[in-house]
């Protein structure tokens, strides 16, 4: 099999970086566009633009149908019930904090908990961190096994009676795990808690059904899955949302607006105030229609034989720790590692000079970072239009930075 | 890769120091300052102890990537036993130097091993790393002698 079909999609792919061919794996920070969602956006705003849910015009109808159509494709890429159960935000951020400035504001209460893992982005942490200080609830956290996995054992002692939210990531932006949703989805629903699920990390590299998962709420931004900047979706199941009074008002959200009292919109728009940013919807449609034409088998077998690739090279070099399972079994296309006595920036900064763009820093999961007792580490990850030269690329740079500070 | 581009940032005297930094510890009765660059985790304390206008004790600990902790122990050397406008000039100085512009014979002198961090202005992403103490000094100088209390 080769990707090279897949390499020529993607324009940024035959940029240079510091005098060398550019080498991206960073890819769990942000994906690179296919020149599909590029023209799909550009071709909005040269011949589409218009804004939506709103003219009488044909322009206007058009891009509400173009923008609506997302709404479908998104229903159908998550397994949604219907299609009113998604709706748009800005990023993964600002769905989170949807959910925790509406169900979290209207249904916890002094004494209650709030249950995450240490594994979260600060994402999908600070946001249930602030409201257990505002209500006076408990924040709880699940720790981890020896190897980097949700600890279950654990899971199971946190979520008590008094939980009311359960909120983990699908899959850990540092440790390459992928987390056991439908069980902690049957350990919170025991409960009568709900859970909230982070699939920023998830929904590029595996089928995601939010049904099969019986997740309440699920996350996940544009710009991760190919799409652009600037684009977040959230789902929830519609008889939650229908408990919910929205966080935002004013436009599109409401359907007749009185001296003294509003009626609103019908679920979604309802909890879409304002233009939304249709071009970004329009881009996240077309990435999807990509991603869905290249298939995630194809997506997942790319990217376990580079994750094996990587996972190999490192451990096989002396000096590097690689956090989370040293097996490609158990590991998404995610390596967080570290080489002895060097700093993780140091490392990314000798990497750079090669081409390489990998990330170092804590990954905004600090209280992972502190789990793990280190204060940063260097991140590898790889998406399905990478290919075998760029991790052995990478692990040659890597020798090179090594050797470089140990002499 | 660019092994020249490498060695332009981590000169010798930048790994010496990242190594064995000077002045690294803690100093008693000190004022502190602790910064953080919530980029990458490091962090800074510095601390000093000002009489009569004159920094007569620093120190500092913390931990980070070598462009930050070689900095702080360069930095320690440069204003330690200097009277607190001349720190102040010197620190002024070294963001002078480390934004890529350009200084005198004399205060480039007056910045010692310092004076090496220059390179660093070529690699954007890295300038915080390399300011991180300075400006945690800054600030304890600008607290002066008059401060009775420590900050942390």
């Amino acid at each position: 099999m080769t990707t090279i079909d897949y390499r020529q999609d993607f324009p940024i792919l035959k940029t240079r970086v510091n005098d060398e061919p550019l080498t991206y794996l960073d890819n769990a920070a942000t994906s690179q566009k296919p020149q599909a969602v590029i023209d799909a956006m550009a071709d909005f705003y040269a011949n589409g633009n218009a804004n939506v849910h709103r003219g009488v015009y044909t322009l206007a109808a058009q891009a509400t149908d173009r923008y609506e159509a997302v709404r479908d494709q998104v229903a159908q890429l998550l397994n949604a019930a219907r299609r009113e159960e998604v709706f748009f935000t800005r990023s993964t951020t600002d769905s989170l904090n949807w959910v925790v400035q509406t169900y979290g504001e209207q249904f916890v209460s002094a004494g209650d908990e709030i249950v995450v893992a240490v594994m979260e982005h600060h994402s999908n942490l600070v946001p249930w961190q602030q409201l257990a200080i505002r209500k006076g609830a408990t924040l709880k956290y699940v720790g981890l096994q020896p190897d980097g996995q949700l600890d279950l054992e654990d899971a199971r002692k946190q979520i008590t009676a008094k939980t009311k939210i359960v909120a983990v990531t699908q899959a850990s932006n540092v440790l390459g795990v992928t987390n056991p949703i439908k069980t902690l989805a049957r350990l919170a629903h025991a409960q009568h808690a709900v859970l909230v699920v982070d699939g920023a990390q998830a929904v590029a590299h595996m089928p995601v059904d939010v049904q099969a998962l019986d997740a309440d709420f699920y996350a996940f931004s544009a710009h991760k899955v190919y799409g652009p900047t600037g684009v977040g979706v959230l789902y929830g199941k519609y008889a939650l949302l229908e408990q919910l009074t929205p966080a935002q008002f004013g436009g599109e959200m409401i359907s007749d607006v009185d001296w003294q009292t509003t009626e609103f919109a019908a679920i979604p728009e309802r909890f879409e105030a304002g233009t939304p940013n249709v071009c970004g919807v329009i881009g996240l449609g077309a990435a999807l229609t990509y991603l869905q034409r290249v298939g995630f088998a194809t997506v997942q077998t790319i990217e376990k034989r580079l994750t094996a690739q990587l996972l190999d090279g490192l451990t096989q070099m002396p000096g590097i720790t690689v956090y989370g399972p040293q097996t490609v079994a158990d590991h998404g296309p995610v390596v967080a590692f570290n080489v002895e006595n060097v700093h993780g920036h140091d490392v990314a900064t000798g990497l750079d000079l090669a081409g390489v763009e990998v990330r170092a820093g804590h990954h905004c999961a600090q209280p992972l970072m502190r789990y793990l007792h280190v204060s940063a580490t260097v991140r590898a990850s790889v998406g399905f239009y990478n290919n075998e030269a760029d991790v052995e690329r990478f692990l040659t740079a890597l020798k090179s930075v090594k050797e470089f500070f140990e002499s | 890769m660019s092994l020249l581009r490498l060695k332009a940032l981590y000169q010798t005297v930048i790994l010496e120091h990242a190594q064995a930094p000077h002045h690294f510890g803690t100093v008693p009765d000190a004022q502190t300052v602790t910064l953080h660059n919530p980029t990458c985790g490091d962090e800074i304390n510095v601390q000093m102890v000002i009489q009569d206008h004159q920094i007569k004790q620093i120190a500092f600990t913390g931990s980070g990537c070598t462009i930050s902790q070689a900095s702080a122990s360069i930095m320690t050397d440069v204003l330690a036993g200097q009277p607190v406008a001349v720190a102040q000039q010197r620190i002024a100085n070294f963001s002078t130097l480390i934004t890529g512009d350009t200084l005198t014979a004399d205060e480039q002198h007056a910045l010692g091993d310092a004076a090496v961090l220059a390179t660093v202005a070529e690699f954007p992403t890295r300038i915080k790393c390399a300011t991180l103490a300075w400006h945690a000094a800054d600030q304890l100088l600008t607290m002066g002698d008059d401060a009775d209390g420590r900050t942390k």
